[in-house]
């Protein structure tokens, strides 16, 4: 016994380096496993705090052309409503007040923290639990797909970004209906990768991609990007198809998460057990 | 000592102010970021309880992993650098550490270039090993490690020589 508390003693130093060395491999290790990494994560008041007071003077920037991003947008929009106001007026279609809620809400937030050259990058969003922000929501711009809420506080969420080499996202071609699942290979932040469409869907490149729906994570026919470029894999029966990105990725200033309202009665029916 | 204490911990916060203010934030050529808060651990004291040292430096490093969501890897890296340091101090200036009466401020530049190219080539190599954890991209992993640690020794004796103390 003598020994041993002898033994603790002199190589005390070297002990507590193991320690640490441990802990800090054991962080290392949950972070590559998703969905796992909780315990040191930007979400926490401290560099929440300092992201958002980083926030508030760097977003001076760019206002300029997040308005004229907005202005985009909402003439987008307004498009859109008249088309559907024309529509109601003509064949005076009513609106079913008893079922109002739809399948999806929006919710807006900033972006605080925003990676792209690791190849795990995430993004700090600055609306939390307190707003109704919870694990695997959509997070998406006016432009396209940006991420999956993983990780939130009260105040700040983390959104694995589509950037990030554990993220696959279910992504189709916008005019047919063969999907596969969207990957990034690490190297540039504009291109990702779309993986296993079958041979038989036809290509063409500048042809769009978007979500397809099948998730109860996003909504069908978000935006994801252009093919720039296909070609077969190995086994000559999948396409390889590299999408650049409607988003730039590199430029994010505010985004929405989506939530899904329906999400827990799809689960249910899926998993009737749990 | 008072005042030692003080200045460390200034340059500890100011360290990581800068890291995740600017540096983290330039990506020369798309993914260079330079890493300079690991001056704090190449200008600690070499009379330094080693026990303070390491948790100092898993602290440092913990902190940028919390601003930089990376897990682990900057505290993994820092306390591997601050474990070796002794052996590099060593083999670096030899006998006049044996007795410790290196003063890090008063070096010549070719010690001193050595000392933060040995230092900052090992905590960049843990760093981008863990980072990316995967074997089969071990040309990356080289890639990463040789031009951002070229970047980094750069900004680090630029800071190093501009920032020198006059009074030791």
């Amino acid at each position: 016994m003598q020994q041993i508390v002898n033994f603790l003693i002199r190589n005390k130093n070297f002990l507590l380096f193991l320690l640490l060395l441990s802990l800090s491999l054991l962080f290392t290790i949950q972070s590559h496993n998703y969905h796992k990494s909780k315990f040191v994560s930007s979400t926490n008041f401290l560099s929440g705090g300092v992201y958002g007071w980083r926030y508030s003077i760097s977003s001076y920037f760019n206002l300029k052309q997040e308005n004229e991003r907005l202005l985009k947008e909402n003439e987008h929009l307004r498009n859109l409503t008249h088309l559907y106001l024309k529509d109601t007026l003509e064949n005076s279609r009513y609106i079913d007040t008893v079922s109002f809620t739809s399948p999806f809400t929006f919710i807006k937030a900033n972006v605080y923290k925003n990676d792209y050259s690791k190849s795990d990058n995430y993004i700090l969003i600055n609306r939390g639990e307190k707003d109704g922000i919870q694990p695997d929501m959509a997070v998406i711009t006016d432009q396209g797909i940006i991420g999956i809420v993983e990780n939130t506080s009260t105040n700040y969420s983390r959104v694995i970004s589509i950037l990030h080499s554990e993220s696959t996202i279910n992504a189709g071609l916008q005019k047919s209906n063969q999907y596969g699942s969207l990957v990034w290979n690490g190297k540039d932040p504009n291109i990702v990768q779309l993986e296993t469409i079958p041979r038989q869907a036809v290509l063409k490149k500048g042809d769009t991609i978007v979500t397809n729906g099948r998730s109860t994570i996003f909504p069908k026919g978000i935006g994801i990007g252009t093919i720039s470029d296909y070609r077969l894999d190995q086994s000559q029966s999948y396409y390889l198809i590299d999408v650049t990105l409607f988003n730039d990725m590199t430029n994010i200033g505010f985004v929405y998460a989506i939530k899904s309202n329906d999400a827990e009665e799809i689960k249910k029916l899926e998993n009737p057990n749990e | 000592m008072n005042n030692n204490v003080l200045l460390y911990i200034g340059r500890f916060i100011i360290l990581i102010l800068v890291q995740v203010f600017i540096l983290n934030h330039i990506n020369f050529l798309g993914y260079l970021n330079p890493f300079i808060y690991i001056i704090f651990i190449l200008l600690a004291p070499i009379t330094i309880r080693k026990s303070v040292f390491f948790l100092l430096s898993f602290i440092l490093g913990l902190t940028m992993d919390m601003f930089g969501d990376s897990g682990g890897v900057h505290a993994a890296a820092c306390l591997i650098i601050a474990y070796t340091r002794p052996v590099v101090l060593r083999s670096v200036f030899g006998l006049s550490y044996e007795f410790q009466t290196v003063k890090l401020n008063t070096l010549g530049i070719g010690e001193r270039l050595t000392y933060v190219t040995l230092l900052v080539f090992i905590h960049h190599l843990v760093l981008f090993s863990l980072e990316i954890f995967n074997f089969s991209h071990i040309l990356l992993i080289l890639k990463k490690t040789l031009f951002t640690s070229l970047f980094s020794i750069v900004v680090i004796m630029l800071i190093l020589v501009l920032f020198r103390r006059k009074d030791s």
